[in-house]
């Protein structure tokens, strides 16, 4: 009973993440790539994520910090950041990735700083909805598989 | 630093195809491995374009290479035009984050001979390995 509770409450999370923007097909993606021989390999790709991405968005605030601004250098960052959060399928921070370098072929600073301060908050809100996402999936167990909603 | 992933028998590997995965990014490259794994590819991997070229200095070869083009040290332009002087005929796939016009003018210009903006996915992966395959 307590094992169908939580593998219902990991699928509607699941669905909460694809309905709110969070996530995107690509997600499903790296779903399809897990199996037996890596068992956690949707963690490992999207902890891999978080680790590096936390990085840039360090590299990305010291380039908003210097004066004058890099704008080339800034979007050389937003591109890598851009490339990655594609990868894993997420979706709103992608989007505002492709906001973020708008502002900076425009050069346009006001714009990076106001970007970059929603792009921290959907990081933030990302990581903590999925790491609470994969503690319940690791309650559940193995059996939970890749599966798309129905339509 | 290129390195293997591993096989899963002799017979397999005379049949597998084999894969050179170019990319700065860690991450992406476990993303591609995997993809290519599931494909029953063998995959290798590269950190940036200059050790892409080494691998082919040593004597290396590949049924195809899925290259980035934003890395250090060499980038996926620079080390695809290189491989191309080299004599290197094999399937050079660029896979790259949206870029202008002009810059994928450039990396096609360089010897590609597909390009795709990431992420790849199976079902682009699949059509690419079709021909390969063939060759």
């Amino acid at each position: 009973m307590e094992y169908s509770n939580l593998r219902r409450q990991a699928a509607y999370m699941k669905k909460s993440l694809f309905d709110q923007g969070y996530l995107d097909e690509q997600f499903y993606q790296l779903e399809e790539l897990q199996d037996d021989v890596s068992p956690n390999f949707v963690e490992e790709v999207v902890t891999l994520f978080f680790r590096d991405s936390a990085r840039l968005i360090s590299n990305i605030e010291q380039a908003l910090d210097k004066c004058p601004q890099e704008f080339s250098k800034l979007n050389a960052f937003v591109h890598q950041l851009k490339g990655s959060t594609s990868s894993i399928g997420a979706s709103r921070l992608k989007n505002e990735c492709t906001r973020f370098r708008d502002y900076c072929d425009e050069e346009n600073l006001e714009g990076c700083l106001k970007s970059f301060q929603k792009l921290k908050r959907e990081h933030a809100v990302l990581r903590q909805k999925l790491e609470s996402y994969f503690q319940l999936l690791r309650q559940v167990g193995p059996v939970e598989k890749a599966t798309r909603p129905s339509m | 630093m290129a390195t293997s992933s591993s096989s899963t028998g002799v017979d397999k590997l005379k049949n597998k195809l084999r894969a050179l995965v170019v990319d700065d990014n860690r991450m992406i490259r476990l993303y591609m491995v995997s993809l290519l794994k599931k494909a029953n590819v063998e995959a290798e991997v590269a950190e940036d374009g200059k050790a892409a070229v080494n691998c082919f200095l040593q004597g290396k070869t590949y049924d195809i290479i899925l290259m980035d083009k934003d890395m250090p040290q060499m980038d996926g332009v620079q080390a695809t035009r290189i491989l191309r002087e080299m004599g290197v005929k094999t399937k050079i796939v660029g896979v790259t984050s949206h870029s202008t016009e002009e810059e994928k003018r450039e990396f096609l210009e360089a010897g590609l001979d597909d390009f795709f903006v990431k992420p790849l996915t199976s079902p682009q992966l699949i059509e690419l390995l079709k021909d390969v395959g063939n060759k």
